[in-house]
């Protein structure tokens, strides 16, 4: 079969099975636009802005586990993307972006739309390549998918000078079923050694605790999670990105932990003596001030990526495996081995953490006239019996929604935790919703955060993808708000915006349904009524309290048991344990 | 503490700035760096000295091996090994520098390899040490111009760092 550029790398979509190409044309990547009009198998998702293409495919990444792929032009269609493969590189979701370049012969001649892409993505990138000969675009291609969706996974670019991809020359087209590069080698299995010192530390901890994150949900290692767990009988703990890895309603489950975790959760890592941590970096939203973190812990670490392992926090038992391989090991050691967990000294620790739990450090108003952003995260839960994709942006809402929102199934919670991107929900969900059809997808947003992507909002019309968006709108930058309250003594500087549109016209204008909801009473059967409409993008406008907190919050430079916590009426706090 | 870094990585173009890019977006330092294609033209063989607290050397070593282009590494500084510095100096000579460099240079087994009227060119290859002690033995009067490659280390004994 003899192709053209072009349609080698459409061919090559297809052999990978990739369902969805999100993206939007220009000059350079004409040619590969004209290849994907003569067929139908992958399916173009034209967006309105490039970084909604690279959030959209992201999210698609997310909520399924197979790589996300992303077509843009050179030069300005290249720079748009990059936020959305930063957001991507520091979650660590496979993805393939292919770029368009400016044709070989007038690369670095400040060419009209050319800028270096290869040059700008490489620190936020696994890897890039620039196609220089036709004959290396087939293997390359190859390349792109195995090093994205192998190891720590990661966004590969691919950029493509136009004349590689001219209709009018062709070569036979090769497609590598399996790849093996010299230079690239991930490893799956931990050290048996280093395993079996982990077991027997952890089988004689006094007070343990189970860390596990965003590398139980991208390894697919929740079952085995899950088993471990529950063999031992341990308290678990998730980062924001591991949240749903472990069930949410289960008992052994204390919550999220770092800066808005829980008290329980937080604490429980303070007074530990062993601790596990499960596909999770010790990112200093996780471990507040490093000095103070976790004092008394002997420390395993199990992570696909040795750069991770005493990166910031060093640890005593490193594994580098991929953690449901390594989990399993464990499980299997664990049920072979002679040492008897001290069930006494387990009980006396669950009952701390029971009293730790006894605070209640997410109790809020419920009897509020107005309209508190916790009690809208808990009815959403409830209509969706938790079974819901959410997606979210950034700020406030999103630590709300990771609060209130029990995640029972791992890849159900789809947010920007290591780059923090504004503007990530909504493309998000348009995402996750065309993988899954049939689900629920809520898009947990504020006023803030929807307007860096609004435009996807079109995209949405174009391809009937029914999300519902909860926006949660309290008309200020609710978190950057809650900082200089704390710390900048209420100086609001730039934190409010003074035009913030009626949502409920925009939506019209798109050709949604928009809603706005004022009353606490309203805002369950509003969700009811949004949810019922299968059909409908829905646009919930819903004004919520201006000066509500997240709370647990660890301040900067302040440790796990230095937490502040919300002082809610009829809510009991035994400062004492604090 | 100084640590000598060899990689030996794809040579492919942009594999340099890879290197470079990690370095400098991490903080990390590079004293000096040297790059040319191995016996093998598909691989290249990258010396980097670096310094840095034994954490921040780990951390180096895991972030230089995590580039897809990175094939392997040593850290010789762990291992008894050898290390080489290539100098050019390009110096006056003059007169009374005339025969005063030239019997410095052969003290120190530097090659003269260009001569004009007024100045030759010596190289010397040697630990990076002899060639400051023999830029200390100038007269700086008479330097012109001073390139140096930066060290390359080779492990000592049979074993070496191949595919």
């Amino acid at each position: 079969m003899e192709l053209s550029g072009g349609e080698i790398v459409v061919q090559s979509l297809k052999d990978e099975g990739v369902e969805f190409l999100f993206g939007y044309p220009g000059g350079a990547v004409l040619h590969l636009y004209d290849a994907i009009f003569h067929q139908e198998e992958v399916k173009h998702i034209l967006v309105r802005h490039e970084q909604a293409a690279v959030h959209s495919a992201d999210a698609y990444a997310r909520s399924t586990g197979r790589p996300g792929v992303v077509l843009v032009t050179s030069g300005p269609g290249a720079t748009n993307a990059v936020t959305g493969i930063a957001t991507a590189h520091l979650d660590s979701i496979p993805m393939v972006i292919i770029s368009g370049q400016v044709g070989t012969p007038v690369i670095g001649s400040d060419a009209f739309q050319e800028v270096d892409m290869v040059g700008i993505t490489r620190p936020c990138v696994k890897h890039n390549f620039l196609v220089k000969n036709l004959a290396d675009l087939a293997i390359t291609m190859k390349k792109a998918f195995y090093v994205a969706t192998t190891g720590r996974p990661g966004p590969v670019v691919v950029d493509i000078p136009k004349d590689i991809t001219d209709p009018t020359i062709k070569i036979p087209y090769i497609y590598p079923k399996e790849i093996s590069m010299r230079s690239y080698n991930p490893v799956v299995k931990g050290h048996s050694g280093q395993i079996k010192k982990a077991v027997d530390l952890l089988l004689t901890a006094k007070r343990p605790m189970i860390y596990a994150g965003g590398g139980v949900v991208l390894g697919n290692g929740s079952a085995e999670l899950i088993e471990f767990s529950h063999l031992l009988n341990y308290p678990v703990t998730n980062t924001l990105m591991g949240l749903g890895g472990f069930p949410a309603t289960d008992k052994q489950f204390i919550g999220m932990l770092g800066m808005h975790g829980t008290y329980e959760a937080n604490m429980g890592m303070h007074e530990s003596d062993v601790i596990i941590a499960i596909g999770a970096r010790f990112d200093d939203r996780v471990t507040g001030v490093l000095a103070k973190f976790c004092p008394y812990a002997k420390i395993i670490h199990i992570d696909i990526d040795p750069s991770s392992i005493s990166k910031t926090v060093k640890v005593d038992v490193p594994i580098v495996g991929q953690v449901t391989a390594v989990l399993k090991e464990m499980i299997a050691l664990i049920k072979a081995s002679d040492i008897k967990i001290d069930q006494t000294a387990l009980e006396a620790w669950w009952n701390q953490v029971d009293k730790w739990r006894g605070i209640k450090c997410l109790e809020y108003d419920r009897d509020s006239k107005i309209i508190k952003p916790q009690y809208v995260i808990e009815q959403l839960y409830e209509v969706t019996k938790g079974d819901a994709y959410v997606t979210s942006d950034v700020g406030q809402h999103q630590m709300f929604a990771a609060q209130y929102y029990h995640f029972d199934k791992p890849r159900r919670w789809i947010n920007s935790g290591g780059l923090g991107t504004m503007g990530f929900g909504l493309p998000a969900a348009i995402g996750v919703k065309l993988a899954h059809p049939d689900a629920d997808v809520a898009c947990v947003t504020g006023e803030a955060s929807i307007q860096m992507c609004i435009q996807e909002l079109a995209t949405a019309t174009q391809y009937r993808t029914p999300v519902k968006i909860i926006n949660l709108n309290n008309q200020y930058m609710g978190m950057v708000r809650q900082w200089q309250e704390f710390s900048y003594e209420s100086r609001y500087s730039q934190s409010y915006m003074e035009t913030i549109p009626d949502f409920v016209k925009l939506a019209e204008a798109y050709g949604h349904v928009g809603m706005k909801i004022d009353k606490p009473e309203d805002v369950r059967p509003a969700l009811e009524e949004a949810f019922a409409m299968k059909d409908r993008l829905v646009f919930m406008d819903i004004m919520t309290d201006r000066t509500e907190n997240v709370y647990p919050m660890i301040e900067a430079g302040k440790a796990h048991n230095e937490m502040k916590l919300r002082v809610a009426p009829g809510t009991p706090i035994n400062r004492e344990l604090a | 503490m100084r640590h000598i870094i060899s990689i030996l990585m794809e040579n492919e173009a942009g594999a340099l700035s890879r290197v470079a890019g990690l370095f400098s977006a991490r903080g990390y330092n590079i004293e000096s760096l040297t790059v040319a294609p191995t016996e093998d033209v598909t691989l290249s063989r990258m010396t980097v000295v670096t310094s840095g607290s034994d954490e921040i050397i780990e951390q180096i070593t895991k972030q230089l091996n995590k580039l897809i282009d990175v094939v392997k590494l040593i850290d010789l500084a762990e291992a008894v090994h050898v290390e080489r510095e290539l100098m050019l100096v390009k110096v006056k000579a003059t007169e009374s520098f005339r025969d005063e460099v030239k019997r410095l240079s052969e003290i120190f087994r530097g090659k003269i390899i260009d001569v004009t009227s007024t100045s030759y060119v010596i190289e010397m290859t040697g630990p990076s040490d002899k060639l400051d002690a023999f830029v200390g033995a100038l007269d700086e009067n008479a330097v012109i111009e001073i390139v140096r490659s930066g060290p390359m280390g080779i492990s000592r004994g049979e074993k070496g760092l191949h595919l």
